[in-house]
């Protein structure tokens, strides 16, 4: 087949197909340090479980894995929420504070007589404008995401002690109270609410057309927008998503607290990050899971319980949290 | 260069036209940006069943006048009849339901999505449950397979992300997605730049057996030994005119060359 063309073309492009037959196909993954990287999560979270048991048998006690669950709740709802954000691209520095906002608007709320319902549906509401507002100001404004959230990170903590005259409201409620201690067997109800969450957007993510042009956006703008997909709309959808989920959170954090406070809530912010991180979704964006996250939630979690049943001081646990989330964005380095 | 048995030559969209007939016809469309006139009256057809070529120099309007046609520009004077009707294009969207899909320089797909998501890519096929529509993953799946499986290049299994096919592969996922969808004009732009001498040589069989089915195909390309194997007609853009066109059975490469550069006049 001899064309003129080719005198003046590149060399033709690498060819990376390279498949591995399958009874090769474990032994070559095991081999790939790509697969640890997509799996870095899951096996940090049982080498951790292995050695803090080992240390310390009532950590896999049945009320210690309860505790543990509860106290994850909040994070997994936020990390999601982060998750679809990261997963175009973006980042929401926003999410903690956006957070103190609904349960301060809750606070207030319930304060002047709104009642429980209300009150929660003005949390969801307070939070889900700040989302929308960060989705709108990055899609409609083109600024960039990291500048938007971080001022709405700084507005929304300022309302929220603004409306809250910078005290807390202290809320009595048997349901509340109800939601944060009581339960199914070892799952209270916000570990329940977290996982519902979790499979929900699990489902979005991976069965509708939405999730599909949430992957495309992150993965190539460009490719996305030429096919037809406004990405400035999946965009505006995402940082709603994960106002939404603040909102939920806030809720969730009132009833464990028993309080609305205006307080800053600044680890949320970095371990939704961090959990989304070690769950191997690429900050590039593009690719992305929700059972990674969840998992690197659950991690974070329990090195923190870990640590404090083995009587270590709480001033370690930060820099511990830090180390690992590092070694984790290391790691997806060697992500495929 | 072998070109496949020449098939059915009628769409399953049914078009009254026959091979030849004029499909598209631009009619003095001009358009600025600020004072850059980028298209000035710029006229001519593209026919049913044939391969259109469209050359010149860089800057020369090609690709302006390409996003006029798929619906990312709007002319500022002139119109553009496609089938008969005059076209009033508000997005790429809009040229896609009337049948114009345009393969892009950078092809268009999302690596990190599989071979069959992306042939899919905003069609997604959907089962309703409710008020609520899931993708309908096997259903796309098995699709895609049949769409690839009638290519030339081999492309490994749909649900294998982009980011592992090469070149040659890509372009051919981006031209089966072009040419599915039940497609009349598909636009090309610079299909083979990219590419090495075997691949290029398979794309152009998928250009050719294009044509054979019945689509229109609007080829932009910088390489004249291609425009003069795959076109049957060929217009010359320079300095935001169309300068001229042959039928490229009645021109040589010399011809053309000089039309682009202004050495001849038309």
């Amino acid at each position: 087949m001899a064309t003129a063309t080719g005198a003046h073309q590149p060399a033709s492009a690498p060819k990376r197909t390279a498949t591995p037959s399958a009874q090769n196909a474990w032994a070559a993954r095991l081999k790939d340090l790509g697969f640890w990287a997509e799996w870095a999560a899951a096996i940090g979270l049982v080498l951790l479980v292995i050695v803090f048991q080992a240390l310390n048998s009532t950590f896999l006690s049945t009320g210690n894995i309860e505790s543990m669950l509860v106290a994850a709740a909040i994070l997994i709802i936020l990390a999601v929420g982060q998750t679809f954000v990261i997963t175009t691209a973006g980042i929401d520095l926003s999410i903690a504070s956006t957070m103190t906002l609904g349960a301060v608007a809750f606070g207030q709320a319930y304060a002047h007589g709104w009642g429980l319902v209300a009150s929660a549906l003005v949390a969801i509401a307070a939070a889900g404008v700040v989302g929308v507002l960060n989705g709108t100001l990055i899609a409609k404004g083109k600024i960039t995401d990291f500048i938007v959230t971080l001022g709405t990170l700084s507005a929304a903590s300022g309302l929220a002690l603004i409306l809250a005259s910078g005290k807390p409201v202290t809320i009595i409620d048997s349901f509340l109270l109800q939601l944060s201690v009581g339960g199914i067997w070892i799952f209270g109800w916000p570990v329940i609410i977290a996982a519902v969450v979790a499979v929900a957007a699990h489902v979005v993510l991976f069965h509708t057309r939405f999730g599909t042009h949430v992957l495309a956006t992150g993965g190539s703008p460009d490719a996305a927008t030429a096919m037809g997909i406004s990405t400035g709309r999946i965009k505006i959808a995402v940082y709603t998503i994960a106002g939404v989920l603040a909102g939920l959170g806030s809720i969730l954090l009132v009833a464990r607290i028993g309080a609305a406070e205006p307080a800053a809530n600044t680890a949320f912010l970095l371990n939704s990050v961090a959990a989304v991180v070690l769950g191997g979704v690429s900050l590039f964006g593009g690719r992305g899971t929700i059972t990674g996250p969840v998992i690197g939630a659950l991690l974070l979690t329990a090195l923190v319980n870990g640590l404090t049943l083995l009587g270590v001081s709480q001033f370690y646990q930060p820099l511990a949290v830090g180390i690992v989330v590092v070694l984790a964005a290391l790691m997806t380095r060697f992500q495929r | 260069m072998t070109s496949p048995e020449p098939t059915a030559t009628t769409l399953q969209t049914g078009s009254p036209l026959q091979t030849g007939d004029v499909l598209v016809d631009v009619e003095d469309v001009s358009l600025s940006f600020g004072s850059v006139r980028a298209l000035v009256d710029v006229s001519l057809t593209i026919r049913q069943g044939e391969i259109t070529a469209l050359v010149g120099d860089n800057g020369a309007g090609k690709s302006t006048l390409v996003r006029c046609i798929s619906g990312i520009h709007r002319p500022d004077s002139g119109h553009i009849v496609f089938d008969g009707t005059k076209t009033d294009f508000h997005s790429p969207e809009d040229a896609r339901g009337a049948g114009i899909e345009t393969v892009h320089q950078n092809l268009a797909l999302v690596e990190d999505l599989t071979v069959w998501q992306n042939l899919f890519l905003n069609r997604e096929l959907v089962r309703r449950f409710g008020p609520i529509a899931f993708l309908d993953r096997k259903r796309m799946q098995q699709r895609a397979t049949e769409m690839v499986s009638t290519l030339a290049v081999n492309v490994p299994a749909v649900s294998s992300r982009v980011r592992r096919l090469s070149g040659g592969q890509r372009q051919a996922v981006s031209i089966c997605r072009a040419a599915g969808f039940s497609s009349r004009l598909v636009i090309m732009d610079e299909p083979t730049a990219a590419l090495g001498v075997q691949e290029t040589a398979k794309v152009e069989e998928l250009i050719l057996r294009l044509r054979d089915e019945g689509h229109a195909v609007l080829l932009i390309s910088h390489n004249f030994a291609q425009v003069m194997r795959l076109s049957d007609h060929v217009w010359v853009m320079r300095a935001g005119r169309c300068v001229g066109g042959r039928r490229t059975a009645d021109t040589t490469g010399e011809e053309i060359v000089a039309l682009i550069t202004g050495a001849q006049a038309a």
